[in-house]
């Protein structure tokens, strides 16, 4: 009994804490504006967090974020609104995606440059490569030495 | 806590894991001295002397930084317990697998080296690497799977890839392992793109390493706990500069020395496995930028950015794109100069696949989306275009069956695996497509005898209930799960509370019909009796997990060949030697 008592009390302790994300309470009547709501929340991160969106996370920021995302929705914001009024709070940090911008410049250009850059590569490899004629590597001294070998005892054995 | 968590405990920690590391290692490096015997004297000696450079520096690690053998004085009365969340049997074996893929390139490394310590690579040299690299590809392809399946049912709300650091720092050495496989193909075949090869050979290690270190050093969490303890990161990271600086460094200076041989025209199947190695390779960049930038930017400017799942969504899918629209075509052109047009026309039917499952797909969801049915589109062009490479080797349809069966058992095993290993990936796309795309989501309170419908299911709550388990109590509620009306199952999803830590996991409940799943997880309880739930209807969800087997399955075949396994060309009559496969 008095185990049952214990478990109740932790269980009574623990759940609101280990809850999940996104509540039926914080769900929207609106079906479209809540499906923008949850497309938003994943774009956002929870600060807290390790890397993980405000959609996912079960931290009461992130809780915090979501209610805040939906009261700017049920306002009327556009959804670039929604996410410049939480830069604007929260800086770029904020953002799963960061904007294109100088600093960013190689973490969005870097992949197609090189991908470019090798393709560009193949090309010229391909042209110049049909003036080249193809001939055989030479042996080096160790596999002459042994087909030499071979041929002695093929000769010893007959 | 069961038995079995108190061996993985082992590795559940950070001198654990290094030591199960180094175990890897050592069975590796000792499996090659022990199967090697076919190798040349000198190479094998610059092998097992590269491997022994690895295994010194992390028994150093070990010792200096990580000592699993400390003594607790006095001596906990009782232990901590496993962390709840990593007792369960998928994470049980997830490191072992996936260490096992990370040590397993090492072999490919230390043969990168020995060549170009040598100054001589050759054809054989490919085939005495392949192995190696198909085990461990094999091997971390299950790891991830075996990983990302875990995270799906753990930890809750139904998401199998989170692009995490952790889960990319897994991803990138398998996409190079990929590229490697490919490239050590064309070297095998027409001893061409040798440079090349062992530049992925090195890459891939690398990469594996410094997966473990992202991991292990705790510089993902932030750039500040990695710098407020540096100890064991600093030597990771010196690790880290030794081996793959050592090894570029050694590749930029030995490299040029290497001869080029095999030309090919760009359309033949080494041009096509050239178009593979690009796209994988940027595909890998792309990864390791997203995943290191942030860390990079923070500590050169101190500015702080996110890079999260939406960005990798954006840039990492778009190179896929192309690569498994070419997929088909690789496997059916002809060595050294290919025809494009042929092999079209030959691929008309997988063509017809395609189109018939956009537009059956278009027409059963109307005009919503334009990726999904894309996206299953190809899916079901690159299946079909596996089978069309298959039915043309062994003439299926053009020839008489007893024909047929001899051309099959006379195909080498690595051709099947090709063809297996492209058709998984297929499934894996199909698997990913369609949970993400048409997977339904509800999330309701429920009091007892309430029910909640989705996708032609009905849930009713009826009740809660507390057991107790080995190591913790949970407190489950109980639904019943009815299609039209009738009762086809129980959901349990629960909250287990562990006493050793006080802490608590949140354990999912799955229903499988078919390879689609319901899933259901357990939120808080209010103070009005109802409890909060979170149900989700999966569509075709096991694909994504069964696509990964099929795709070991293609690399347990290919791993077969006799090839392979004799590590030469030698008549067919002789019956194989059993001693020569390579370890797994």
């Amino acid at each position: 009994m008095r185990r049952l008592a214990l478990f109740a009390l932790l269980a009574a302790l623990l759940m609101p804490g280990a809850g999940y994300a996104v509540t039926p309470d914080e769900v929207l009547k609106d079906p479209a504006l809540e499906a923008r709501a949850r497309h938003l929340s994943q774009e956002l991160r929870c600060m807290v967090c390790q890397n993980q969106s405000i959609d996912d996370s079960d931290a009461p920021l992130a809780k915090d974020l979501r209610l805040l995302v939906r009261e700017r929705l049920v306002k009327g914001d556009s959804d670039g609104q929604v996410l410049d009024f939480l830069v604007a709070r929260y800086g770029e940090f904020v953002l799963l995606k960061p904007p294109f911008q100088p600093q960013t410049l190689l973490l969005w250009g870097l992949s197609p440059l090189v991908l470019l850059i090798g393709i560009g590569a193949l090309f010229v490899m391909a042209r110049r490569r049909k003036t080249v004629a193809l001939e055989p590597a030479a042996l080096s001294s160790e596999e002459k030495r042994k087909i030499a070998a071979l041929a002695e005892r093929e000769t010893a054995d007959h | 806590m069961p038995l079995i968590y108190k061996f993985t405990s082992v590795w559940g920690n950070h001198e654990g894991s290094m030591l199960l590391w180094v175990l890897i290692l050592a069975l590796f490096g000792a499996s090659v001295a022990a199967f090697g015997r076919n190798l040349p004297a000198t190479l094998k000696a610059n092998v097992l002397a590269v491997q022994s450079w690895i295994a010194c520096s992390f028994y150093l690690f070990i010792l200096m930084t990580s000592n699993p053998f400390t003594r607790l004085s006095p001596a906990p009365f009782e232990g901590r317990d496993l962390n709840p969340i990593l007792q369960d049997i998928g994470l049980a074996v997830h490191p072992p697998l996936l260490y096992l893929g990370y040590v397993g390139f090492s072999i490919a490394f230390s043969f990168a080296m020995a060549a170009l310590i040598e100054g001589r690579i050759d054809a054989a040299w490919a085939r005495w690497v392949r192995p190696w690299t198909l085990a461990a590809w094999m091997f971390l392809t299950v790891g991830i799977a075996m990983g990302s399946y875990w995270a799906y049912y753990e930890l809750g709300w139904g998401g199998f890839w989170f692009w995490d650091p952790v889960e990319n720092a897994s991803l990138m050495p398998w996409i190079a392992g990929t590229a490697l496989l490919h490239s050590a193909v064309v070297m095998e075949k027409r001893n061409a793109l040798k440079v090349w090869t062992l530049l992925l050979a090195i890459l891939a290690f690398s990469l594996s390493l410094i997966g473990t270190f992202l991991v292990r050093s705790g510089v993902l969490t932030s750039v500040h706990t990695f710098a407020s303890d540096p100890t064991r990161g600093v030597f990771i990271l010196g690790i880290l500069v030794f081996f793959i600086g050592g090894g570029l460094t050694l590749f930029a200076w030995r490299a040029p020395l290497l001869k080029q041989g095999g030309l090919f025209a760009p359309v033949s199947r080494e041009g096509a496995l050239v178009f593979n190695n690009l796209f994988l390779t940027t595909a890998c960049l792309t990864v390791f930028v997203g995943t290191l930038y942030p860390l990079a930017l923070e500590s050169i400017t101190g500015e702080k950015i996110s890079v999260g799942a939406p960005f990798f969504n954006l840039t990492f899918a778009p190179l896929f794109i192309p690569l498994l629209c070419a997929m088909p075509f690789g496997p059916l052109l002809a060595w050294k100069r290919g025809d494009v047009l042929g092999v079209a026309q030959r691929l008309m039917a997988a063509f017809g696949i395609g189109i018939v499952a956009i537009a059956v797909t278009f027409a059963a969801m109307g005009m919503g989306s334009v990726l999904a049915p894309f996206g299953i589109g190809l899916a079901f062009y690159v299946m079909a275009g596996a089978l069309t490479d298959l039915v043309e080797r062994t003439g299926l349809f053009r020839m008489p069956l007893a024909m047929v069966s001899r051309r099959a058992a006379g195909m080498p095993r690595s051709a099947w695996g090709t063809a297996v290993a492209h058709f998984g990936m297929a499934v894996t796309l199909l698997g990913i497509v369609c949970a993400s795309t048409w997977g339904v989501e509800r999330i309701v309170a429920l009091k007892p005898s309430q029910a909640v419908s989705l996708a032609g299911y009905d849930l009713t709550f009826d009740g809660m209930i507390q057991r107790s388990g080995s190591n913790y109590r949970e407190l489950v509620a109980t639904f019943t799960v009815r299609q039209d009306g009738n009762v086809i199952g129980q959901l349990e999803p629960s909250k287990r509370s562990f006493a050793a830590r006080s802490s608590s996991t949140t354990e999912a409940a799955l229903m499988t019909r078919g390879v689609s799943q319901l899933y259901m997880s357990l939120g808080d309880v209010n103070d009005d009796g109802s409890i909060a739930v979170r149900v989700y209807f999966k569509p075709l969800v096991l694909l994504i997990w069964l696509g990964s087997l099929v795709m070991m399955l293609g690399g347990a075949l290919s791993l077969s060949d006799r090839r392979l396994r004799i590590g030469a060309p030698k008549p067919a009559r002789k019956p194989a030697r059993p001693a020569m496969q390579p370890a797994e």
